[in-house]
């Protein structure tokens, strides 16, 4: 296999894995973020919360280049991609995967081939029976039972489904994995055994997660540092119980509030 | 230290006490992996061990290809740092067979069993038509009983949408049908110096025919589409659930209103629609043949029988019927995601379509065993 100068990166990349600075977004009159600023540590689980309308799908949005901002800075791995054509930041987005909201899988194709999209996309020289194989260890990694390869999306429950969008953000082996709300809409129990898939994967794929979340939950359960989206602004990053001893009202009111002591209890 | 994807490659190395060894070096990653896969694969089990000390990056893919050699050669694998072995280990566990697809049937039971399941569902819609048209009807009665329940405004809204914001389209397009029924016929006529019965053609064919079977067409692309399209997205969310949890029949909230305003704008419209034909194939005659209006119109008047305006003006609510029943009924029919309402609008107009063709066809067949020719 040639060489290629595009292939150059830096795997052994200490900074934050994400670094967002001075972001600014607004549609219309409407400023979502303004003047926002965020590192993401390398291997750490990140919560991020706020209130609805805070802007955090806007936020991963940004990040992934989904969204142009008006204003700011964002560096994934070190590399900036503001500004930048998607030619000249694809060996950066072959090292995410994205978990959207609904899943966002593929209708008219099986789970296995929703898999292989990305693969096929992006190494389409990868030999067809070595990328089925691929495929197919993919959505056992990711908890699916071996039956759910063939199965389309339609025939899946809503917390396969979401099994099933984890196992295509992890097509390309990536080491950045963004997850907008995964476990909402799942019961508690979907949700606690998908809290620990991620953890699980986490751990053995190294990976760094941006995780945006509703659920006290999972906050308690896997997340290394949580955000705080406020006031167009990340106001807060740390661990839950540096949180607490901030005193703003959204924070004490989030945390403490009768929902957020009663996942503290059980969480610890 | 700045690192770059090195490809991944082996050597085959016999060692001392006979074995024989592949030594991996590089990158074992999905970007690196390269052709491995397919040069491994030829080694069969004529490899008895895998050496992987000297990879320098290793993720899920690689440890997969190298569990995958292991597990077909029955090699073993030796020099995995602690990375390599987690992530074989995590490989390894989750090695099950599974298949991509579904497995395709037998063909000619898929052929029999498509054409089984089309003919059923062409029969069960056609049911589901007729009794959709029931219950409409079941409910018109009942409204008729208790006309205060009737949604005025709902109603009116509908007769705005399809009959008023669709003159400018079907205006349009009835006057280009004119003037394309009058070119052709004063082409086809003058062969034989009969080019003044281009009046005839023009007057009899629009009030009789087209002007009602196009607009109907046009109708049904354009309302009975978004009647389908509505209605079931209302269905997909629940709104149609909430309105009988809280008493209101959708029939009569939803599909009244539209089934009324096809019913009663589809004549306004089918006669708009010929009449502005008309005047299209007036005006092209006055340029074309030099038939002066005014001499058009009362040749109009001696040759169009007071028949042709009622055939037009009879089929045109049935037609409306057909669309708004098509439309509403696929629209109810919608269930699960968003993909269904697509489909469902395009079946509503397609059928309405074609119903109102058939149904044109029994009504020519109809109207000349009265007499109305």
């Amino acid at each position: 296999m040639a060489e290629d100068d595009s292939m150059v990166f830096d795997r052994d990349f200490d900074g934050p894995i994400i670094c967002v600075k001075g972001l600014r977004n607004s549609f219309g009159d409407q400023v979502v973020h303004e003047h926002l600023d965020l590192d993401v540590r390398k291997g750490e689980i990140l919560g991020v919360v706020g209130g609805s309308g805070t802007g955090k799908s806007v936020l991963m949005r940004s990040i992934i280049g989904l969204q142009t901002p008006d204003e700011g800075a964002i560096e994934v791995f070190g590399e900036s991609l503001l500004g930048r054509s998607e030619a000249e930041t694809i060996d950066v987005r072959k090292r995410w995967g994205v978990l959207f909201q609904g899943g966002a899988l593929f209708s008219t194709l099986t789970v296995a081939e929703n898999v292989m999209v990305p693969i096929r996309e992006f190494y389409p020289k990868m030999d067809r029976d070595f990328r089925r194989e691929v495929a197919k260890y993919k959505v056992c990694l990711s908890g699916l039972p071996p039956e759910a390869s063939p199965k389309y999306p339609s025939e899946l429950s809503g917390g396969m489904r979401k099994r099933a969008g984890i196992a295509r953000a992890l097509a390309l082996d990536p080491e950045l994995l963004f997850l907008d709300e995964p476990t909402a809409g799942l019961d508690p129990i979907g949700a606690a055994a998908f809290d620990n898939l991620t953890r699980e994967l986490q751990q053995t794929l190294g990976l760094t997660v941006f995780l945006i979340t509703h659920d006290l939950d999972t906050l308690h359960a896997i997340c290394d540092r949580v955000a705080v989206l406020a006031d167009k602004q990340v106001i807060a990053v740390g661990t839950i119980p540096e949180l607490l001893a901030l005193d703003h009202p959204w924070i004490q009111e989030y945390f403490n509030g009768p929902r957020g002591r009663m996942a503290a209890g059980q969480g610890s | 230290m700045a690192g770059m994807t090195v490809p991944s490659d082996f050597v085959e190395e016999m060692t001392e006490d006979g074995v024989t060894s592949l030594r991996f070096s590089g990158d074992l990653s999905i970007a690196a992996v390269g052709d491995l896969p397919e040069r491994l694969s030829d080694y069969g089990d004529h490899v008895q061990r895998l050496d992987i000390s000297q990879v320098d990056y290793i993720d899920t893919v690689g440890a997969w290809l190298i569990h995958r050699t292991a597990r077909d050669s029955g090699a073993e694998i030796v020099g995995a740092d602690n990375e390599a072995e987690r992530l074989i280990a995590a490989v390894s566990g989750v090695d099950q067979p599974a298949e991509v697809r579904p497995d395709p049937p037998n063909p000619v039971v898929r052929v029999l069993s498509e054409v089984g399941e089309a003919t059923t569902i062409a029969l069960m819609t056609l049911a589901g038509l007729v009794g959709f048209f029931g219950s409409v009807m079941v409910s018109m009665g009942s409204l008729l009983r208790h006309p205060g329940r009737i949604r005025w405004n709902a109603v009116i809204q509908r007769f705005d949408v399809v009959g008023v914001r669709s003159l400018g389209i079907i205006g349009l397009m009835s006057f280009l049908i004119g003037l394309v029924i009058a070119q052709q016929g004063a082409v086809q006529l003058r062969q034989f110096g009969a080019e003044v019965f281009t009046v005839n053609l023009v007057g009899r064919l629009t009030l009789r025919e087209l002007g009602v079977l196009m607009t109907a067409i046009m109708v049904a692309g354009r309302s009975g589409s978004a009647f389908a399209a509505q209605i079931g997205t209302m269905k997909l969310t629940e709104e149609i659930d909430a309105m009988r949890t809280i008493g209101v029949s959708p029939v009569e909230a939803l599909v009244l209103p539209r089934f009324l305003a096809a019913v009663f704008m589809l004549p306004l419209l089918g006669f708009f629609a010929s009449v502005v034909a008309i005047i299209g194939g007036g005006l092209l005659s006055w340029v074309e043949l030099d038939i002066p209006p005014a001499t058009f119109f009362a040749r109009i008047r001696e040759v169009v029988p007071l028949t042709d305006v009622y055939v037009g003006l009879v089929k045109a609510p049935v037609f409306g019927a057909i669309i708004a029943i098509c439309g509403c009924y696929q629209g109810m029919q919608v269930e699960g995601n968003a993909e269904e309402v697509g489909k469902r609008t395009t079946a509503a107009v397609v059928q309405a379509i074609f119903l109102v063709i058939v149904l044109d066809a029994f009504f020519a067949v109809f109207f000349s065993w009265i007499g109305w020719n």
